[in-house]
């Protein structure tokens, strides 16, 4: 049973892009998030509003209005997620992956009047708690995921040793694990990488940094430096 | 192949890729010229992707490949939206087009309030105290005062100016097109939240008419709705389209699985719920700023049977002929 949140969208040219959806408890913070910026416009909107009386009115209305409604769907159309959203490293796609346009977006949000259901949001926290890619009520509708944006990454280059050939032959998955412990080495504590590096005595006979220093020759030997 | 050996041989077209994703990104550089490198790139880079993840290289190196394939995947694949004009185009002929795709669903929607509307206006004007089962004593009030002639100095309600116009405006706006919002959403719900909107509106509304008609207050009552009564209780009446599209969807789907059928009917449904919007607007303009002005009846009367004529029209004939739209 997979209990993780990855969704793998097939791509034409058959790779699998792998989106990671985003949880009722995230989209719950953003809304949070959003509900307290609009808020906060409200206010500095009603501020002047006394001086102008009936004319006030009307623009509180209108603002109200296209707060409730039209805030979300013009950030999510134009730029991909709200400012709750981004706060949080979320961003709405269409379920293939692109970015969500107009038609999706404005289902999505209009669906909101369903979602909230019978009170505070309750059908659309429920239904994205049980989905497995933790969709909506106005995702199902509109066919749009909310995932985590990857954040850009720099590649941490694997420190060079001299290559130390391996004792056995090992398989794919523990070439990757020994490529995978040297990239992320310098990440690690040292203490923790000896201690990591101290499991495999077995394969190299040694302590403490000499372990470390005989995985990194060994990675650097399947990389084939 | 080791993956050093890789990494020589394919570096610099994953560098070249970067480049250019960063560059269309943030919309410098040649346009047209280097985007069209785009796509051998990516797809050079996407086999990549594949060789690293089968021939288990490391995650530090499988991860930067998957991220490129994915903003190249972004930036190729998003659909363009084709703008205001797009958008004028889908509300001149697109909507048009698709409410009469789905005549049956609108007449169906129109039914479900028009008939609750007639049987209650007809109640109501039989039996005096009728009215109080749907609204209460307040309301009832309220509006009884709002239409009352007697009310009225020099065919204008008291105490109304432009101001109030305007405030009248928001309220419209605020208060109509959430209910139109919440008859297409509700839609979702097997067609039922739809269904009882729409029933409850059309209950509530006929009542209250008929109502006020008994009572007498029909030199005020009647020219006033005749104005905004076209667009307003046709966007009512799309509005539903729009919901009865998705529930049936759901209820009907027919050849597709549900979750296709609803998406499917949901990018019609949007269709319809922006044209509902527009008329809803209009609604909300001629009631705020027109249907409470100091015209005669008759001219009242006369702008309505226009503006009925105008709307058939439009909707019954615009997008056909040669330069018809999907």
């Amino acid at each position: 049973m997979a209990v993780d949140t990855l969704v793998e969208v097939e791509t034409p040219e058959g790779i699998g892009l792998q989106l990671r959806a985003a949880g009722p408890v995230a989209r719950a913070y953003a809304w949070v998030i959003d509900f307290a910026i609009r808020l906060v416009v409200m206010f500095l909107v009603l501020i002047p509003i006394g001086w102008l009386g009936e004319l006030g009115v009307g623009i509180v209305l209108l603002v109200y209005f296209g707060l409730e409604w039209l805030y979300p769907l013009l950030f999510e159309a134009l730029r991909g997620a709200t400012p709750g959203k981004r706060a949080l490293g979320l961003a709405v796609v269409h379920e293939n992956g692109t970015p969500v346009g107009w038609t999706a977006a404005t289902v999505r949000n209009l669906l909101r009047a369903a979602d909230f259901f019978p009170v505070g949001y309750g059908v659309g926290l429920l239904w994205c708690l049980f989905h497995p890619r933790h969709q909506r009520l106005g995702d199902l509708a509109a066919g749009t995921l909310v995932v985590y944006r990857e954040p850009a990454s720099e590649r941490v280059a694997m420190p060079r040793r001299a290559p130390r050939p391996l004792p056995v032959p090992l398989g794919d998955a523990e070439q990757q694990a020994l490529l995978g412990f040297a990239e992320r080495s310098q990440a690690l504590a040292p203490e923790r990488a000896r201690e990591l590096a101290e499991l495999l005595r077995p394969l190299h006979h040694a302590e403490g940094d000499a372990a470390v220093e005989a995985l990194l020759g060994y990675a650097n030997q399947v990389a084939g430096r | 192949m080791r993956q050093a050996r890789f990494e020589l041989q394919h570096g610099a077209t994953w560098e070249a890729l970067r480049g250019l994703l960063e560059r269309l990104e943030r919309g410098v550089g040649d346009g047209p010229v280097e985007a069209a490198e785009l796509p051998g790139l990516y797809r050079a880079v996407c086999g990549h992707y594949s060789l690293a993840l089968e021939r288990h290289y490391s995650r530090g190196l499988t991860e930067q490949l998957h991220q490129l394939v994915q903003r190249g995947h972004r930036l190729l694949y998003a659909r363009r939206s084709g703008g205001l004009r797009r958008l004028a185009d889908v509300l001149v002929r697109g909507f048009p087009v698709t409410l009469r795709r789905h005549a049956r669903w609108f007449w169906l929607a129109t039914a479900l309030f028009y008939l609750p509307a007639l049987a209650a206006g007809v109640w109501t004007y039989h039996s005096p105290d009728a009215v109080y089962s749907l609204l209460d004593p307040a309301s009832v009030a309220e509006l009884e005062q709002a239409y009352d002639p007697a009310n009225r100095v020099a065919g204008r309600p008291p105490g109304r100016d432009a101001a109030t116009d305007f405030s009248m405006f928001g309220f419209y706006i605020w208060n109509n097109v959430a209910i139109d919002f919440r008859t297409f959403a509700t839609g979702i719900f097997f067609g039922i939240g739809t269904v009882v909107i729409l029933l409850y509106n059309g209950v509530v509304i006929g009542g209250v008419a008929g109502h006020i008609t008994a009572i007498g207050h029909v030199e005020t009552f009647w020219p006033f709705v005749s104005g905004h009564a076209p667009f307003e209780l046709t966007a009512v009446a799309v509005s539903g389209t729009a919901g009865l599209l998705l529930g049936l969807a759901l209820l009907a789907p027919g050849n597709l699985p549900r979750r296709q059928a609803l998406v499917a009917a949901a990018r019609e449904a949007a269709v319809l719920i922006g044209g509902a919007v527009v008329l809803s607007i209009g609604a909300a303009l001629i009631e705020a700023f027109w249907s409470s002005s100091a015209a005669p009846a008759t001219v009242k009367y006369a702008v309505s049977a226009a503006l009925w004529v105008l709307l058939a029209l439009y909707l019954v004939g615009s997008g056909r002929g040669r330069r018809a739209s999907r």
